[in-house]
């Protein structure tokens, strides 16, 4: 019994002992103050503070080149008319859909410090997070082309506005390789045969899309089941939902009425039946739906992407028109999906050869005047339109909307750190799917944008 | 007592329970364990102890002591995070004990041993699918386009692959993708386990009166008890770790899924979109502790590993 008792007392003698010292060690912890667990790489993180300072240079070295399928086609061209350039072509997603490939992977090559590529293309988002170091003591991905790489006279010579989502701390990290200016496309054969005029203004994209649901039941006048359709509407109305009111501050308000309006309109257009909650992406649509398209509200880039190469609408139906007006307004105001940028990497040992290349590929004729999509350099953008196979599949003459609208691409939709589509696609349009109103679903959008935001570092304001 | 002192003192006492008796044999041993040993220290152990590191400290190599997990924690994500993966746990434990443990009862006591044979290299097959394609197949399954279900799914009220992947969906999903891939290998295991029983012990119930529900509730299931708790650990271990399936469902899915939907993905979003190596390390302390819980709970539960010695 004793002995027992001893024992038993022993432990837990010894127990409190652990206890004790555990104890202590944890208030010497408190009291030593633990260092903060916050990464100090957010967007207040001043990128390029000190000069940049190139890697050494080696005349005529290999350049890597990554870039996405649609632009392959260009740095071949490329790499033909320039046959003493070492260059090694790599194709990868480009930042389509919102895909992370190209900052997961510069992560781990700052990490293990090689293997960078010299040359990349990639969104704009992926400008946000290349201008700024990854990690403490790394220097940013992409090197200030504005300092001694490209001259300032080419740097002036791009549309108003489209170099903003490359320009940080004074300096310009990319070239705009093209914009995507919202339009209004729709199908002239069919509004001429049932003597549709295509509306100007919101309210009457309104009254037309109520009209083709009764007297044309299963067409459609828009969708907003994609990826970025909120980009081609939200953005449209000056919905202030990404507006960066300081580099770390950013304005997020849904319940503003330029928001409301247009969510909406959508709702009431959705219950008619005129516009889907299916996106022009997803499986099947093209399929199934895609000769129903009477109306699409969306970038320069539907026209040959959507109704051309996913629709096979046959050439001389589509047209565009210019962006719709809110009453009050004389200037319209629109949105932007996509638009692509180059960047050359910081690390590059052959900066001559890498900025050489995205110089010619963002503002030369020979390479833009047959490009994909509308170039962002304003010179290169005439010879484009000028150019008959960009404009030889459409009804009309795309020109004059193409034109306005690059002028009038609203502001204050900002470049953040993270992708504006991850919240659309993840909770507004499941809701959608669900059956629930866009006007029911803006504060659970709203939410999901400031969270997202915080955990990227931002400071979040609703006014 | 008297007959016990006159016992003979020649014999060697018995080995005491629970110390196995020495066992012979050089250094072949330790060579054959070698192999294992070493890849386990470098890609086990190693970036265990590195987690460890980085989890309490900052991107500056500071001591943090707890913060990086309270600042995880507190994330917004990391809740549904682990919210989802224990309904997809909870559903996926006790689909996949109940129905591989019935059907290995009734291939093993209910079915002439051809059929059994080819039923079980048939629920095998998917089994030898890698992970990725796997989810594949699984895609145009579930898209209500090109699925041959799609009277299933239509009859269910989901017109497009959009419907189907409704967010209270996903679990299930899920589920079902772990249960087709990873079921098969377990009934072959489950049967073998049957196999194990003496056929004494079985006849001995019969003769008891034992009919073959009798016979598997009370003396087959509680025979393979260990066999289950085994299936049970290796299951919820890798259900914690799901990735694979959301990730490329999120990708398939232009997004509607969330990208941090399970606590993996999260902790890869932490790594490699917000180059958070730390508080990516906090996640996978978090999920390592809750691992060996489960594990150690049940273990310990079970007896799992003092029913090997006897």
């Amino acid at each position: 019994m004793t002995s027992s008792r001893f024992a038993r007392t022993g432990r837990h003698a010894a127990s409190v002992r652990v206890l004790a010292a555990a104890c202590t060690l944890a208030s010497a912890t408190v009291l030593a103050g633990c260092a903060s667990a916050d990464p100090s790489t957010g967007p207040a993180a001043k990128g390029g503070t000190s000069a940049f300072k190139p890697v050494a240079q080696k005349a005529g070295a290999q350049i890597t080149v990554w870039a996405d399928s649609t632009r392959l086609p260009s740095v071949q061209a490329y790499q033909k008319s320039h046959p003493d350039v070492k260059m090694k072509i790599v194709t990868y997603d480009g930042g389509a859909d919102g895909s992370t490939y190209l900052q997961t992977k510069v992560q781990l090559f700052d990490r293990t410090g090689e293997g960078w590529p010299d040359v990349v293309f990639g969104t704009p988002t992926d400008v946000t997070w290349a201008s700024a170091p990854t990690k403490p003591g790394a220097t940013p991905f992409a090197a200030p082309l504005d300092d001694k790489l490209v001259p300032k006279n080419t740097l002036d010579g791009f549309a108003k506005g489209s170099l903003t989502p490359c320009q940080f701390n004074g300096h310009t990290y990319c070239l705009r390789n093209d914009i995507a200016q919202v339009v209004l496309w729709y199908n002239k054969s069919l509004m001429d045969k049932w003597g549709y005029r295509p509306p100007t203004t919101w309210a009457e994209y309104e009254a037309l899309g109520q009209k083709v649901a009764k007297d044309h039941p299963g067409y459609l006048v828009g969708s907003v089941g994609d990826t970025n359709s909120h980009e081609s509407y939200f953005w449209s109305s000056q919905c202030p939902a990404f507006n960066l009111t300081k580099a770390d501050t950013l304005r997020v308000n849904l319940q503003d009425p330029k928001c409301t309006r247009m969510a909406t309109l959508l709702d009431k257009l959705i219950s008619a039946k005129a516009v889907t909650t299916q996106g022009f992406f997803s499986q099947g649509f093209a399929k199934n739906s895609g000769s129903k398209v009477l109306m699409a509200y969306g970038p320069s880039w539907y026209g040959q992407y959507v109704f051309k190469a996913a629709f096979h609408t046959p050439a001389k139906q589509i047209a565009a028109a210019p962006p719709l007006t809110w009453p009050g307004e004389t200037t319209a105001s629109t949105g932007n999906v996509g638009g692509g940028v180059w960047m050359v990497s910081s690390h590059s040992a052959n900066l001559k050869a890498s900025t050489d290349l995205v110089t010619w590929l963002t503002t030369s004729n020979e390479n833009q005047a047959s490009a994909p999509t509308y170039p962002a350099y304003a010179p290169a953008a005439k010879a484009w339109l000028a150019n008959p196979a960009n404009s030889n599949y459409f009804a009309d003459d795309v020109s004059g909307p193409f034109q306005q609208a690059a002028d009038e691409v609203w502001t204050g939709w900002s470049n953040t750190k993270f992708s504006d589509a991850t919240s659309w696609s993840s909770v507004v349009l499941p809701a959608l799917t669900g059956g629930k109103s866009l006007v029911s679903t803006l504060p659970a959008w709203q939410k999901a944008i400031s969270d997202q935001a915080k955990a990227n570092g931002y400071k979040v304001t609703d006014r | 007592m008297t007959l016990l002192d006159s016992q003979p003192v020649a014999v060697a006492a018995p080995p005491r329970h629970g110390v196995l008796p020495r066992r012979r044999g050089g250094t072949a041993g330790y060579f054959f364990v070698a192999g294992y040993t070493l890849l386990l220290l470098v890609f086990g152990v190693f970036p265990t102890g590195y987690a460890f590191y980085l989890a309490f400290t900052n991107d500056h190599g500071q001591f943090t002591g707890i913060n990086q997990f309270t600042r995880v924690a507190q994330d917004y994500r990391f809740l549904p995070a682990f919210g989802h993966i224990l309904v997809y746990l909870l559903l996926w434990l006790v689909v996949l004990v109940v129905l591989t443990v019935l059907t290995a009862v009734v291939l093993r006591s209910r079915l002439r041993t051809s059929v059994s044979a080819l039923l079980r290299f048939l629920y095998y097959i998917p089994g030898a699918l890698a992970g990725v394609a796997s989810v594949l197949v699984w895609l145009f399954m579930l898209d209500p386009d090109v699925s041959p279900v799609s009277w299933l799914l239509r009859g269910l009220g989901m017109d497009s692959f959009a419907a189907v992947l409704s967010p209270g969906n996903l679990p299930v999903i899920f589920m079902l993708i772990a249960f087709w891939t990873g079921a098969g290998g377990w009934m072959v295991v489950m049967y073998g386990a049957l196999n194990n029983i003496p056929d004494e012990v079985i006849e001995a119930a019969r003769i008891d009166g034992a009919g073959p529900w009798r016979t598997a509730w009370s003396i087959q299931i509680p025979m393979i008890r260990q066999w289950i708790t085994y299936m049970t650990i290796l299951a919820f271990a890798a259900g914690t770790q799901l990735f694979v399936e959301p990730q490329l469902l999120q990708t398939a899915s232009l997004g509607r899924v969330s990208p941090t939907w399970s606590p993996n993905q999260l902790a890869y979003v932490y790594a490699f979109q917000q180059g958070d190596f730390n508080g990516a390390a906090a996640i996978s302390v978090f999920l390592l502790v809750l691992g060996l819980l489960c594990a150690g709970l049940l273990v310990w539960r079970s007896n799992m590993f003092t029913l090997d010695e006897k």
